[in-house]
């Protein structure tokens, strides 16, 4: 194992940028799912068609598609941004799906009475959602939420397919200039384990502290 | 929801209905003009891998599906063809007997995309893999080269309008592409630090960024770049600056030298009768380029068998060893 040991400081930088990039992107998914939950729970008919229907494409969708149709794809139409943006677009758009059904899931938890007191005492549908169902719905969920964000550390890995610099990179960038495959990989397994079952722990903690005693 | 239930089945039964009739795409390759005396069946001595192949009735290759002239798929015809497939079937000749165009069927290509060559050979995915593949030591660890047949350069590819970029120490800050794992991907991160290097799966991809304008040189063999060059004259050129050898080999098991040796003959031979040349200009010549003289074969000492049967605990075995033995890192390769 000493060549894990002899790169150290490329399978830190790697996991630098896998941190990076799972952070920036689940921080905008959980703005976009709760944004989408609240679409597919509104009466407002379009909207929730809008938001079905972003769900049922995206999360049906191999992320690895999506990557390679956003980053090729677009330019042709005049979007050219640096593979690292794209990256970050996709991840957020493909967890933001999850996110959302998961938020949706966590919206119908909350008692039906919560949302008919609160438009009974003059809250808007917006209101009613950001200031009574939202908060106790999402803390129902941060379990799952959790199960997304892990998720998401390991979907990171696809990002190299366009190019763009994470943990497994860096163990394709090792295995080539040193011509060993297992021992890099298994180095590599385990970095990922390194941040995934904190991740868990984590999120243990934070259901603790916020889920709602019943 | 509930009255829908029978539609679940019949998605079923639709998706396996569409998967056996898409099914494997076996269709047997066959070749263009390449002329030869026809060969009767030869015989081999049992257990080597020439008869076995010969019992089994069909070789599987490994080779490039998207490198014009040298291994592309015809979408049209499904057909591989190029220059790797050619000399595929000049062994497949050797093998099966007959002429390279009538052994052609006893070849089943498999697609190889450069990480995932030296897995396939070693988990017996493919029997050989003829696929733009640069013979050096790292890969000399994990299986055994016959050849080389063809010297390539590597190069760099620009669009056609771009004068800035007319050598390789001309990347410095430039983007460069090329592919993931490859040996000119490691070339120019050694050559060229400052370059920004993009990695991609294949060497389409890198074209489409170049065109794209995402990136400003795709660098690899210059047979490789030709073929696209070739392909798309008015948008791309190569710069002619030929920075490496890279000598195209055949990957075989490693440490199988009855077959190394049975297929290193078979290259002399076509070398010498005029196969090798009718390949080439068959494919790459094509391009106007004339058939350069063949390279010599290199008939080195195998590492010797893998040590043992498992490709994973073999893998971390015999490389880790080797790699202490071994002065030259992947990235410089061995002149032929």
């Amino acid at each position: 194992m000493s060549v894990v040991l002899d790169n150290l400081d490329q399978y830190l930088l790697g996991m630098r940028d896998t941190v990076v990039l799972t952070v920036l992107s689940f921080a905008l998914a959980f703005l976009v799912g709760v944004v989408v939950a609240g679409f597919r729970v509104s009466p407002v008919v379009p909207l929730r068609a809008v938001g079905a229907f972003y769900v049922n494409t995206v999360r049906n969708t191999p992320l690895v598609l999506l990557l390679f149709l956003f980053y090729f794809g677009f330019p042709k139409v005049g979007l050219n941004f640096a593979a690292f943006t794209w990256a970050i677009v996709v991840l957020t758009l493909y967890t933001g799906a999850f996110v959302a059904e998961t938020v949706r899931a966590g919206i119908n938890s909350v008692s039906r009475g919560q949302g008919e007191a609160a438009r009974a005492v003059g809250l808007s549908f917006p209101q009613t959602l950001g200031v009574v169902v939202l908060p106790q719905a999402v803390r129902t969920v941060i379990q799952p939420l959790g199960s997304i964000f892990i998720a998401l550390i390991r979907n990171s890995a696809l990002v190299t397919v366009i190019s763009v610099a994470n943990l497994s990179k860096t163990a394709d960038h090792i295995s080539t200039e040193t011509a060993i495959f297992v021992p890099v990989y298994l180095g590599v397994a385990v970095a990922y384990l390194l941040l995934t079952v904190p991740s868990g722990f984590a999120v243990g903690v934070l259901e603790r502290r916020f889920a709602i005693k019943r | 929801m509930k009255r829908q239930r029978w539609l679940f089945p019949i998605v079923l039964l639709t998706v396996a209905l569409m998967g056996a009739a898409c099914g494997k795409d076996d269709s047997p390759a066959v070749g263009g003009d390449t002329t030869a005396t026809t060969t009767a069946k030869p015989s081999f001595a049992a257990d080597t891998t020439m008869a076995k192949l010969q019992a089994k009735g069909k070789i599987v290759v490994g080779t490039k599906f998207d490198q014009p002239g040298l291994g592309q798929k015809n979408p049209l015809t499904n057909k591989v063809e190029g220059f790797d497939p050619e000399i595929a079937k000049i062994i497949a000749a050797g093998i099966f007997g007959g002429t390279p165009a009538s052994a052609a069927d006893k070849i089943e290509f498999k697609e190889t995309t450069s990480p995932n060559r030296e897995l396939f050979i070693e988990n017996g995915t493919v029997d050989i893999v003829v696929a733009t593949y640069t013979i050096n030591d790292a890969r000399k660890q994990r299986i055994d080269f016959a050849g080389p047949y063809y010297v390539a350069h590597q190069d760099i590819m620009v669009k056609a309008d771009d004068n800035s970029i007319k050598s390789v120490a001309d990347l410095a800050g430039k983007r460069v592409c090329s592919v993931r794992n490859s040996t000119p991907a490691g070339r120019i991160r050694t050559m060229v630090p400052d370059a920004d290097l993009q990695e991609f799966d294949t060497y389409t991809l890198c074209k489409e960024e170049l065109l794209n304008g995402r990136t400003d040189a795709v660098t690899t063999d210059d047979a490789i770049l030709l073929g696209f060059a070739s392909e798309n004259p008015t948008a791309l050129k190569v710069v002619g600056n030929q920075f490496s050898t890279e000598p195209y080999g055949i990957g075989l098991s490693r440490g199988d030298d009855a077959f190394r040796t049975f297929v290193n003959d078979l290259l002399e031979k076509s070398y010498g009768d005029g196969q090798w040349k009718a390949a080439f200009d068959a494919t790459l010549g094509k391009s106007g380029v004339q058939a350069p003289t063949p390279p010599p074969v290199d008939r080195y000492t195998s590492a010797g068998p893998a040590t043992t049967t498992t490709a994973a605990t073999g893998d971390t075995t015999t490389t880790e060893a080797a790699t202490t033995t071994t002065t030259a890192p992947a990235t410089t390769s061995t002149t032929g």
